[in-house]
């Protein structure tokens, strides 16, 4: 769990000292505001899409970020300011990368501190850019373009993983599981959505995935949304690839996987990177379909009891558990430490404090933050695959609760 | 490569057909709104979502097949249109065509956001038990569901054509189409003819989400992915003509379907843009431009 300084220590003899100055300087008529009034709360402006097709991995985020949010006000707040609370505006990007500017600009007017967001990498990109001319701290909760964090903006961080690091995963885990099984898959089908998270991470894979003796054999672009998917079905099923491998949102991911199975495509395994569809509704409500599909992607560990305790309350609020809710709740507790080792709003100080983190989520199958040019370098994504209705880890090793299942069942 | 293209060309055709039914209901509606009320309804697309997750939740309460569900729910659409248009939008407009314009664009704003209010943004899919189930054509396997959304649209157009072309109704409609003023001399309620065709377009629209809930999600912004496409239908069709939607259905669905396989998916979109602006310039009127 995050280790953040909740109680400072104090002496009688300082106890003492520090009491009797305080009545000496209120009966003077002097007064101190620490003392007169409530710590000023901390505000942390929340921007994702929260109206448009995202809705629901915005509500996801929304959740995630606020149930961190009320967990760290209710153990007091940010100690070291005097156990300032944590206060959330809540703004709607509505998917668009320049509504999510607008959005830091009346958020900044509003007096906020931090800043985090935005689920689409190019709303990330465009709000944090925003964000830098008040070097306003700004956290990408979900967002996987490593653009993000490769311009140089001091105020900007990202807890999960990018892209270029994931498909490098990705292109291993799979490497390896091929391997094992006699390297009996040559040869991948990509279908990616249009915008910079499907085409920059197909790019990714694409080459990742040659250094494993993988081809790729072709690449197919889709809108967002596809009303029809089955055109890429059967051009699909005319190519006979051994792995089909979506990068896209959930809509078309779902639709994607019931068209494939409507055209009775065959193939040895489905093999999503990022795939936004798969999750335990997924599993949950098409549980044929989803039946050894593999994804790689934000997980949270499931070995340890505050991950499990996070599913139980989310579970009990009727919500899916979904990578959305901890890794919104991940990067508050980042902004909130950093608030905490900084002891002010200060932007500068705060940007100090983030890029010198080192807290530890062990509900995430992460090492120690360790920030780099903004991206923590401790960060993993998973391999998980859908098995009997469930959804368990099968790469790395160090996490996995089960091994692959390799080629489909 | 251009041979395995060639090869998939038949099966694309086909898919594009299949679509193109469906299509055609979601522009009959508009069609029919815009041929006799001659204005543009804005809130198309949320009712349109409405539908979907009326049929959605009758399958996941009642476990009612969304086929059967079109029973229900194109009768209750009927209704609720008329009473939307003869107590609501009718009143408030105060005859103004403008003020229609304005009352739909904010009811489509209350609509979508009322479903994610009450229904959340969470995409909801529903499972048939037949909903893998297919015809074997050889070159392509055509899903049940979309055997029966073609014939059920292809039932329900050729009903309202009847409607229109042979019943008293549907002569009185043409007649407050044509020239209202006129209608209203000759003892027609115009007022409840408006109302009438608003509940019939908004009756299309229910049987639309119907077929639609087996091949498609719903969300509470599902509305707005079917009616652009719905626009463009009604403009090559021509503004209020039945006919030209159906076969403005068929023709958008095969160009969107063999634009995807020649062009790519995303690319292939732009066949639809291109009918949209080519039939604006040479014939605004549609192919089948004369009014209901």
């Amino acid at each position: 769990m995050p280790k953040i300084p909740y109680f400072s220590t104090t002496s009688r003899r300082k106890f003492i000292s520090r009491t009797s100055a305080t009545i000496a300087l209120a009966s003077s008529g002097l007064s101190i505001p620490m003392i007169a009034r409530a710590a000023s709360p901390v505000k942390i402006g929340l921007i994702h899409p929260a109206t448009g097709w995202a809705a629901y991995p915005a509500a996801q985020l929304r959740y995630g970020a606020l149930m961190a949010i009320a967990d760290i006000n209710a153990r007091g707040g940010i100690k070291s300011m005097g156990g300032a609370p944590i206060e959330a505006l809540l703004g709607d990007s509505q998917t668009k990368p320049e509504i999510g500017a607008a959005e830091v600009e009346k958020m900044n007017e509003a007096g906020v501190h931090a800043l985090q967001g935005c689920y689409q990498s190019a709303v990330g990109l465009a709000s944090s850019a925003a964000a830098a001319k008040y070097n306003i701290p700004f956290s990408i909760d979900v967002g996987v373009s490593d653009k993000l964090v490769q311009r140089g903006l001091p105020n900007v961080f990202r807890m999960a993983d990018g892209y270029g690091r994931i498909a490098k995963d990705a292109a291993n885990n799979l490497g390896e599981i091929n391997k094992a099984t006699g390297s009996k898959a040559k040869t991948v089908i990509i279908v990616h959505e249009e915008s910079e998270f499907g085409t920059g991470t197909a790019k990714l894979m694409t080459a990742a995935l040659k250094e494993h003796n993988l081809e790729v054999i072709d690449s197919i672009k889709h809108a967002n949304p596809t009303r029809n998917f089955d055109n890429v079905a059967l051009r699909i099923k005319s190519a006979k690839p051994d792995i089909i491998m979506p990068i896209n949102y959930p809509g078309e991911y779902v639709l994607l996987a019931k068209t494939l199975r409507q055209q009775r495509v065959d193939f040895m395994a489905s093999y999503s990177v990022l795939g936004g569809g798969f999750n335990f509704k997924f599993v949950n409500d098409m549980p044929e379909i989803a039946e050894n599909m593999i994804d790689v992607n934000h997980w949270y560990n499931p070995g340890s009891a505050a991950g499990q305790a996070m599913r139980a309350r989310t579970e009990a609020d009727s919500k899916y558990f979904t990578f959305e809710v901890y890794c919104a709740y991940m990067s508050i507790m980042f902004l909130a430490d950093g608030f905490e080792r900084a002891g002010t709003t200060d932007s500068e100080a705060v940007n100090a404090s983030l890029a010198a983190s080192e807290l530890e989520v062990d509900f995430m199958p992460y090492d120690k933050t360790n920030m780099v040019n903004g991206q923590n370098m401790g960060s993993r994504a998973v391999a998980i695959q859908a098995q009997k209705g469930d959804v368990q880890i099968i790469a790395p090793s160090k996490y996995a609760s089960a091994n692959a299942v390799f080629p489909r069942g | 490569m251009l041979s395995s293209t060639l090869t998939m060309l038949p099966a694309a055709i086909i898919n594009g057909v299949m679509y193109g039914s469906i299509y055609a209901l979601v522009a009959l509606g508009l069609t029919l709104i815009y041929g006799v009320l001659h204005i543009i309804n804005f809130a198309h697309g949320a009712m349109l979502m409405l539908a979907l997750y009326a049929a959605f939740f009758l399958f996941r309460i009642f476990s009612i097949d969304p086929y059967l569900a079109i029973l229900l729910i194109a009768p209750a659409s009927f209704v609720i249109g008329y009473v939307l248009y003869r107590w609501g939008i009718g009143k408030l407009s105060k005859g103004k065509d403008q003020n229609i314009l304005l009352i739909t664009l904010g009811l489509s704003i209350i609509i979508e956001n009322s479903a994610l209010f009450f229904f959340t943004g969470d995409q909801q899919t529903v499972s048939l038990s037949y909903s893998y189930d297919a015809l074997d054509l050889g070159f392509l396997f055509l899903s049940y569901p979309k055997i029966i959304s073609f014939v059920a649209s292809l039932m329900i157009c050729a009903l309202l054509w009847a409607l229109m072309s042979l019943t008293d109704l549907g002569k009185a409609i043409r007649a407050v189409a044509k020239e209202r003023q006129g209608a209203r001399l000759v003892g027609i309620d115009v007022e409840h003819i408006f109302a009438v065709t608003f509940g019939i377009g908004i009756a299309c629209l229910g049987a639309a989400g119907c077929m639609l809930l087996p091949i498609f999600y719903v969300d509470p912004y599902t509305g707005n992915v079917f009616v652009v496409i719905a626009f463009t239908i009604v403009v090559l069709g021509g503004m209020g003509s039945v006919v030209g939607a159906l076969l403005g259905g068929f023709v958008i669905g095969i160009t969107e379907s063999v634009g995807g396989l020649l062009l790519g998916e995303s690319l292939g979109q732009i066949g639809i843009s291109l009918i949209f602006i080519i039939i604006l310039i040479f014939k605004p009127t549609g192919l089948f431009g004369s009014r209901v």
